[in-house]
């Protein structure tokens, strides 16, 4: 496999925001409590294609989609907002005047938005091309509206509030229904309960989902109780319908998602019944936000893990689709690393730290752990200014220069380093207007040149100055003038060569010496989750949310022979079933056959010299290698060596020929800094 | 008869309750369980048991309700038969005979000719693999009825019958093996498999261990060995099924059941509780808890009103809907090594032996009813396996039964033994025994022998223990009395510490007169003087430590019997102090009769044990019976008859002022007899109980009323009314032919004669002595034959037949009842031979 001497970093303190909704529609949108914004691929792939950084101010309570592809959402400020998809970020806001808005939903026309207010009030918007307008208030009521849902006819609106669930006649405005939701029968009935969740269901049956743990089944027509499930000691928090109808699934405050599913009494006959059936238990917070896709029950908590959990019975066969799937860290580089200075550069949602890694003089055997003469040092706290969040950030590999990025600005600045330690910084002034908005940053190999990544497929090429200054040098545009942003860079360590991929998969090749267009890579329909070049041989390596991987020659413009052989024989089945993205790549520089690949899980070492691998032999084959004599690994040794001792990993970079930089974030260690979570009696404690 | 007379073991109760499920009638009066070889019909409201059904020669497997007509019962026995029963008179219907070893039967209420049993594959004795077929009930005419048409359903499946099920409307059936639900589909001929994963995550067994169908809707339960329970639905589509679980229990579901109407789901298992699941919901449980120990069956009644439990301690309770205990039918308790022996309670003469962890069980052999439970430990007993429990290891009671000492002990390690002696005084007023005197640490060590003194012939009459231990002691405990100026009490102290060169003392023994006490240390018994407490004589017969010891009775008083470790079987004359005789023989069990000299030795050599009943001062023994089980006889006990039986063999005469029982190695209680199965079973309570719980049906009031009218007019016309009843009943002809079933009666023809002849008799009982005594051994020889439908009752009577009777005989003239006298001697006993 290769020995490296391994940096094994665990004081990158990152954490993850909590879930707070889910939205799915052309793709699943999901809001975090922090204000971010990410969406996830329609294919159950789990790979979050794009991500609006958050913002301190807003909360976003609810999202939904509406006709056209459009994603609005409403947050605690009292603003509804519309989200644009291609250059990532707010397109425009609008006040809804009924205080912080709890609820959104748009009608089955995508035609019209109903919001619910602290206030009481429903209010309806309508979506007109360019902008939504305020078309009418229904009936206004006390309690905060928190949760909504249309009926299939769009005459119709449930809402939820505290101890009630109204029924509004849109075309009126009237409430013609008002049930009364009950705590419990025994406890008192000062609690209030509250109705986290409503579905309309076509045939006129209202579920919802309270504070007391229950689930209900209502007849809107009558206002009558038709089935109630007590679901859980705590509250149920969330809940959403199929498109069929015909299953449901709610989230619970326990980190339970239980599924419920409308099925037959006896065979043949029409009755039918809602029967709770599966239970999952993948978090440990309040769940609150859950979807139900076609094919799986989507779940999203505050331990800020989305978990995708594919219903086997729809699904035709084992495969790559038929995996669970847990998000837990944004599949974006939080880390960068200036490979020559050794440090490393953490971003943080709204400040950058800087730190020094440790060092050793020893030496050791494989497996031993050396000990550290000299303790890695935090050098260096920088604070971004206005309320917005770092979208991205870097590190020159020299160490030199340090460069961020907010939704509404960049910000660069010249770094004095004098025995590892930081002597001065400077920030660049007078940057030039036209590179935002950013949505990646990369310094090349010599740190002379930094590329900005920018909307509409353009680059940004910007000369580094001494001391302390920059000039912006060309910008490179997608030939096929996308409106996309650009998502991914990678520069060639010669240079000569820079990559960049845009959200709508394209990868283009461009050539810094005449700063011109050199090709096109062909296109492939699955978002890009990591690019490389190749140091020796100028080979651009692709990494896919398939786990499909890609070598391309970039001088011949024609994908290598061993990508062709890699494409024939195919990739190894558990290769495939990975459930996270490859992260990033990188090249060992003493074996160029050799690239180092990491997902979350797993490290991997991938060299091409060797025989793939078929489904028959094991894949993870390490242990087993390690057991048998030198001859005899030979004849068993495939590409793929993998290690799965570093978990769950954020980062891997490569520092020098033999030196290796791992960034690790325990979950334990978030969980501790989680609130406790809702008391569970455990049998037998 | 009288000459074929010959001794068999039989076995005598005791057997297992729980061993299936038990079923309840229509109306949920009567409770049908099948027990050994024999199913058992109980009243649920008195817990009588009112018929036993005989007929099988093996094992009953399962029973189960006639679907077509709720009077008959189906009983399947690993005999190979399918046996249909009329359970309300016990009369066996028709039988099938299939020809395979039954493990279950199931019957629906769909078809009426067919039957679904679970066979071995092959009818292989060891086979491992068991199958479900279909077997057709003809409607043939004919007792026994050949049916060996079986078609096969389900393959390799559980033999246990909790583990297939039959679902709504028999529409389909599921059957559970291992970590695979299967569900056919009889209508689409097809067989649907659902398998569970084999992983155990976080403790979990997803081991299949019983299902049951939802009565109404396409639901199947399911019990796991991990104490979950999963529920599934939609299992009509092979890929789209699914399941929820509910998860209560923590150690594995013995069984679920479905209330009639499918609304509640109750479960059972290890930890005794009954939970009622309300509306199949987990948020809506009801629990009945404490019901004593396992709950290895449930059964509900088909009109709602009540479910039953089977235990492992061989109990069935009856419990009502509402969940409140209504009737507890309770067996005999076997656990897994009865320690105390067999002890007689003298008062009761029940068989007194270990019962429940910690109680001490009186056992009514007569009417197979434990007579009641008594808590010596006074402990909680705690569920957990590796816990070491106190256990009860000695019991014995004083000769007129008013004291009662018990041994319990404890042993965590081998050095720290709990050991305390309890006394218990029989309360006239309660009556039941209660503690008098509690002796922690009677002994150092483990105590191997205690015995009362018998204080009949003794003049002062001081109640006398003596216990013989481990650490080479024997202690003699008496009374003392301890009354305070308010309160009478009295208490026990020790009297006297006897030991011999320190060896372990194994056993002690009074003499019939509590004169003298004979203790045995290893290879050495002692003899001492009951007054004085001092060593009188020694025995000894080496090599061998002595392993019983016991002394002659009545005129063979003079004579100590013991038995060695070496098999051999000593007899010490105590008059001239010298070894009378010896023998070896390899005796593992001494037990003399208390009421005669009779001695019972078992002996063990080979396989099967030996019984040799002999007396001490004779050379040959009384009666040898070999082979009375296989391995060996744990313990065995004379019980004294209530009434002296009539032993026709002088030889068998040993049998007829007490009967022995012994315990088989698997926990089986066996006794002797020389009356042929059919005679046995004869006791009178139970024909009070059938009279008390006959349904009162509109005909048994007709009848009644009638009968009443009519004995009222008797009354005025003759004054003698107890005379003419007594008359009627007891005349066996009159009774033979009144409730024996009318199908098997010869024609009417042929029965008038002896009916009028069995009516003249009672004119005859006033007027002529002699005929009456001829009429007295011919009722006595009658009642001999009569067989066991002792189910007289006076519903059947026929009113007519008294008013018959009444006008009838003034008639009759001398010639015709001369005539009629020779009709009466020709030979009837061809009724017997039905």
């Amino acid at each position: 496999m290769g020995e490296f001497e391994v940096h094994r970093v665990r004081f990158f303190a990152f954490l993850p925001s909590g879930v707070r909704c889910l939205a799915r529609g052309p793709a699943l949108a999901l809001a975090r409590l922090d204000g971010a914004l990410e969406l996830y691929g329609p294919t159950a792939s789990g790979f979050q294609e794009k991500a609006i950084p958050g913002h301190e101010a807003r909360a976003t309570q609810a999202l939904s989609w509406a006709a056209g592809g459009r994603l609005f959402g409403a947050d605690l400020g009292g603003d509804v907002a519309e989200y644009d998809l291609q250059k990532l970020r707010i397109k425009y806001t609008v006040d809804g005047f009924g205080g912080p808005i709890w609820s959104l939903a748009a009608d089955p026309g995508g035609t019209r938005l109903a919001i619910g207010c602290e206030d009481g009030s429903v209010k309806l918007f309508q979506v007109l091309p360019d902008k939504i307008q305020f078309e009418r208030s229904l009936d206004q009521q006390k309690g905060r509206i928190l949760s909504l849902s249309w009926h299939v006819s769009g005459t119709r609106i449930v809402a939820g509030s505290i101890n009630h669930l109204r029924v509004y006649n849109v075309d009126s405005g009237r409430i013609v229904q008002r049930i009364r939701v009950e705590r419990r029968l025994l406890s008192s009935h000062r609690r209030e309960c509250v109705v986290w969740g409503v579905a309309f269901l076509s045939d006129g049956t209202v579920v919802s989902a309270d504070s007391a743990g229950k689930v209900q089944f209502w007849d809107a027509d009558k206002g009558t109780l038709l089935e109630t499930h007590p679901v859980s000691s705590s509250a149920v928090l969330s809940l959403a319908v199929s498109e069929e109808e015909d299953s449901l699934v709610v989230g619970t405050s326990e980190g339970a998602v239980y599924q419920f599913q409308l099925l037959p009494v006896k065979r043949g006959s029409t009755e039918s019944r809602w029967v709770r059936t599966k239970p999952f238990q993948h978090h440990t917070h309040d769940v609150r936000a859950v979807a139900h896709s076609r094919t799986a029950l989507i779940s999203g908590g505050l331990d800020a893990q989305l978990v995708i959990r594919p219903l086997m019975e729809k699904m035709h066969g084992q495969g790559y689709e038929a995996v669970l799937r847990k998000v837990t860290f944004p599949h974006r580089r939080l880390v960068s690393c200036a490979r020559k200075a050794r440090l490393l550069l953490f971003q943080f949602p709204q400040h950058l730290e800087l730190w020094r890694l440790g060092a050793t003089n020893a030496a050791g055997r494989d497996g031993e752990v050396l000990p550290v003469s000299r303790d890695p040092e935090h050098l260096l706290q920088l604070k971004s200014k206005g309320p917005d969040h770092i979208c991205c950030s870097c590190i020159s590999p020299c160490g030199g220069w340090i460069a961020y990025a907010t939704a509404s600005r960049l910000h660069l600045h010249r770094l004095q380093l004098e025995n590892g330690s930081v002597v001065a910084i400077q920030r660049v002034p007078k940057l030039p207007k036209l590179l935002c908005p950013v949505y990646q940053l990369l310094y090349s190999a010599d740190s002379s040149r930094l590329f900005v990544a920018s909307d509409q497929g353009s680059v940004h090429v910007v000369q580094l100055l001494e001391p302390g200054g920059c000039k912006h040098l060309q910008t490179l545009c997608s030939p096929s003038g996308t409106a996309e942003a650009v998502q991914l860079l990678a520069v060639s360590a010669d240079g000569d060569w820079l990559a960049a991929t845009s959200s709508d998969w394209a990868i283009n090749i461009y050539s810094l010496q005449q700063f011109k267009h050199h090709c096109t890579v062909p296109a492939y329909n699955c978002p890009v989750t990591a690019i490389a070049i190749n140091p020796a041989t100028n080979h651009l390596v692709i990494a896919h949310s398939d786990q499909q991987l890609f070598e391309f020659s970039i001088p011949e413009r024609e994908y290598t022979a061993w990508s062709r052989g890699v494409q024939q024989h195919g990739l190894h089945k558990d290769w495939l079933e990975r459930d996270t993205p490859i992260a990033h790549i990188a090249f060992n520089p003493r074996q160029p056959t050799q690239l180092l690949l990491h997902d979350t899980h797993m490290l991997c070492i991938l060299d091409k010299s060797l025989p793939l691998p078929d489904d028959n032999t094991p894949l993870n084959n390490q242990a087993f290698l390690k057991q048998l004599s030198v001859k005899a690994r030979r004849g068993h040794a495939h590409a793929f060596k993998i290690c799965k001792k570093y978990q769950p990993l954020l980062f891997m970079d490569l520092l020098d020929e033999d030196c290796l930089v791992v960034v690790e974030r325990p979950l334990t260690d978030i969980q501790a800094q989680l609130p406790p979570p809702v008391q569970q009696k455990k049998f037998g404690t | 008869m009288v000459a074929q007379e010959q001794l068999r073991v039989v076995r005598c109760g005791g057997s297992k309750l729980n061993g299936s499920r038990a079923a309840f009638s229509a109306d949920a009066k009567y409770l049908l369980c099948a027990t050994g070889d024999f199913v058992k019909v109980y009243s649920t409201t008195t817990e009588e048991c009112i018929h036993i059904l005989q007929g099988h020669t093996n094992l009953v497997t399962g029973i189960q309700l006639n679907p077509q007509n709720h009077l008959q019962l189906y009983s399947c026995s690993l005999d190979g038969t399918i046996k249909l029963w009329d359970f309300t008179d016990g009369i066996l219907i028709k039988t099938f005979v299939v020809g395979y070893k039954i493990f279950a039967f199931y019957c629906l209420a769909g078809s009426d000719d067919s039957g679904f049993v679970i066979i071995p594959k092959n009818n292989e004795e060891a086979s491992d693999s068991f199958q479900l077929a279909l077997v057709r009930l003809t409607k043939a005419p004919g007792q026994e009825v050949e049916t060996k048409e079986l078609s096969l359903i389900l393959d390799d499946i559980d033999y246990s019958p909790k583990c297939t099920a039959f679902g709504r409307e028999g529409e389909y059936v599921a059957s559970v093996r291992g970590l695979h639900l299967r569900v056919y589909f009889f209508k689409k001929k097809k067989t649907h498999s659902f398998p569970l994963s084999a992983r155990t995550v976080k403790g979990a067994n997803n081991y299949f261990t019983c299902v049951a169908c939802h009565p109404k809707e396409d639901c199947i339960a399911s019990g796991h060995k991990d104490g979950k329970i999963r529920l599934w639905r939609n299992f009509t589509h092979k890929k789209e099924y699914t399941f929820s679980a509910m998860h209560w229990h923590h150690s594995a579901v013995m069984d679920l059941a479905f209330t009639v109407e499918g609304t509640n789901l109750l479960s059972g298992g290890f930890e005794s509780v009954l939970v009622q699941w309300r509306d199949v919901s987990e948020s809506k449980k009801e629990f009945l808890p404490r019901l004593g120990s396992t709950i290895e069956h449930i059964s509900v009644s088909p009109d709602g009103t009540l479910c039953c439990t089977s235990h492992t301690e061989n109990k069935i309770t009856i419990i009502q809907s509402n969940l409140r205990v209504s009737a507890v039918i309770q067996g005999l308790v076997k656990g897994s090594s009865v320690k105390t022996g067999l002890v007689v309670d003298p008062r009761t003469k029940a068989l007194v032996l270990n019962g429940k962890p910690g109680h001490l069980q009186f056992f009514c052999l007569q009417s197979d009813k434990q007579l009641y439970s008594l808590d010596i430990v006074q402990q909680e007993y705690i569920n957990q396996a590796g816990l070491s429990q106190t256990d009860l290891v000695k019991a014995a009671f004083s000769a007129q039964g008013n004291w009662l000492a018990t041994v319990e002990q404890r042993q965590e390690k081998e050095s720290d033994l709990e050991l305390q002696m309890k006394l218990w005084v029989y309360d006239e007023q309660m009556q039941s025994f209660k503690l008098s005197t509690r002796v922690n640490m009677p002994h150092e060590d483990h105590v191997t022998a205690l015995c009362f003194r018998d204080t009949d012939g003794v003049e002062d009459g001081i109640p006398t223990l003596v216990t013989a231990a481990k650490d080479g002691r024997f202690k003699v405990w008496v009374t003392v009395d301890e009354s305070d100026t308010d309160k009478q009490s009295v208490g026990w102290i020790c009297d006297f510490v006897g030991s011999y060169h320190n060896y372990q003392a194994d056993n002690c023994c009074f003499s019939e007169d509590g004169s003298l006490l004979a203790v045995s240390f290893e290879e050495i018994v002692t003899v001492w003087d009951s007054e004085t407490w001092d060593l009188k004589c020694t025995f000894c017969h080496p090599p061998g430590k002595t392993w019983s010891l016991c002394f002659g009775r009545l005129s063979c008083s003079k004579y100590l019997l013991g038995t060695t470790d070496h098999g051999f079987l000593c007899c010490w004359n105590l008059l001239n102090c010298a070894l009378e005789w010896s023998t070896q023989l390899g005796v593992i069990v001494l037990q003399p009769d208390p009421l005669s000299e009779n001695i019972a030795a078992v002996s063990c050599i080979s396989e099967g044990s030996d019984l040799f009943v002999f007396r001490p001062n004779e050379p040959r023994p009384l009666c040898i019976q070999k082979n009375v089980c296989r391995g060996k006889v744990q313990c065995a006990v004379f019980i004294p008859r209530n009434v002296p039986e009539t032993v026709g063999s002088e030889k068998y005469q040993w049998l007829s002022r007490s009967q022995l029982y012994f315990l088989t190695e698997t926990q089986e209680l066996m006794t002797f007899s020389t009356k042929s199965p059919e005679m046995r079973l004869t006791p009178s309570s139970k024909q009070l109980a059938s009279e008390e719980s006959l349904p009162m049906t509109p005909f048994y009031v007709l009848l009644g009323k009638h009968r009443e009218q009519q004995q009222l007019k008797m009354d005025a016309d003759l004054g003698k009314p107890v005379v003419h009843s007594h008359s009627t009943q007891s005349s066996p002809a009159v009774k033979e032919l009144l409730h024996t079933p009318a199908h098997v009666l010869p024609s009417a023809t042929f029965l008038c004669s002896i009916f009028i002849n069995s009516l003249l008799i009672s004119k005859e009982n006033k007027s002529n002595g002699e005929v009456a005594n001829e009429v007295e051994m011919e009722s006595e020889k009658a009642e001999d034959e009569s067989d066991e439908d002792i189910d007289h009752t006076a519903m059947e009577e026929d009113p007519k037949l008294t008013e018959f009777w009444g006008e009838m005989t003034p008639k009759l003239s001398k010639s015709q009842e001369k005539e009629l006298r020779k009709i009466r001697k020709t030979d009837f006993s061809w009724i017997s031979a039905l």
